[in-house]
């Protein structure tokens, strides 16, 4: 069951990954995150965000879409795009691995990391989904009360 | 984002004010490049980073592509004022194997 739900979709130039970190982080805060969390996501957010910007459609402006959701406690975010796909996803998983130069190849890292669950979908040529699941340690916010009282 | 250089000696001492992600990194890249360009004494480049609030591995890619043209000029690369955060993110790339950490830009003047 879906508890809440928002559904964004935005071209993906640079400058919409900060967008898609802000929102994220927003939606995240009615469950009880701690600030650690939050950065946390914030990180995982913006690497997938980027990976559709550079690897999906490598600098043509394509679209880009992001789901968050609370689902059970958790949040649920899903990011994905229609561009050229993940050819080896075991290898773009691997820590170093980059097709450029001046990139780390620690976004799946990150990704991995930072929140409790990661599935990559891809397939060649139809683009690729990516779905992270984070669990907040404290569980849920106690909604009514204002925390700022 | 607001990138500030400031030279003294052989050191290039870069102020970073904001977050370094896709949008800011190539800024990041290229004013510190071109102070390179300019002064070829420069051996040791110190980041500080007590205004920077967000980094990823785009941050880390365009600090780490300075540090692999400094180091081939035998120079080395130090961060001050690094939050826990930017520090854990630090830490898990293993950018603090190539880096090194002070607590303020008079320390890191001084190594």
């Amino acid at each position: 069951m879906v508890d809440n739900y928002i559904k964004y979709e935005f071209p993906s130039l640079p400058q919409n990954v900060g967008l898609a970190r802000t929102v994220t982080a927003a939606f995240a805060a009615q469950l009880e995150f701690n600030l650690a969390e939050i950065e946390e996501i914030r990180v995982a957010v913006s690497e997938a965000v980027s990976n559709c910007v550079i690897h999906g459609y490598s600098g043509k402006t394509g679209i880009v879409q992001l789901e968050l959701a609370v689902i059970k406690d958790a949040l649920v975010i899903t990011i994905r795009d229609f561009g050229k796909g993940i050819a080896d996803i075991v290898q773009a998983k691997q820590a170093t691995f980059s097709t450029d130069p001046e990139r780390m190849g620690l976004g799946l890292v990150f990704m991995e990391s930072f929140m409790d669950r990661l599935e990559i979908l891809s397939k060649p040529g139809e683009g690729t989904t990516v779905i992270m699941k984070k669990h907040p340690e404290r569980g849920f916010a106690n909604v009514g009360i204002s925390r700022n009282c | 984002m607001l990138i500030e250089t400031e030279r003294i000696g052989p050191n290039l001492i870069v102020r970073v004010d904001g977050e370094l992600d896709l949008v800011t990194s190539p800024l990041f890249r290229e004013k510190v490049e071109n102070k390179l360009n300019q002064y070829e004494i420069i051996k040791h480049l110190i980041l500080d980073l007590k205004k920077v609030n967000f980094i990823d591995s785009s941050g880390l890619g365009a600090i780490l592509g300075r540090f692999k043209r400094l180091s081939q000029q035998g120079g080395r690369l130090s961060a001050v004022n690094v939050s826990p955060q930017v520090r854990r993110i630090f830490e898990l790339s293993g950018l603090l194997k190539i880096m090194e950490i002070y607590n303020d830009r008079q320390q890191a003047l001084n190594s």
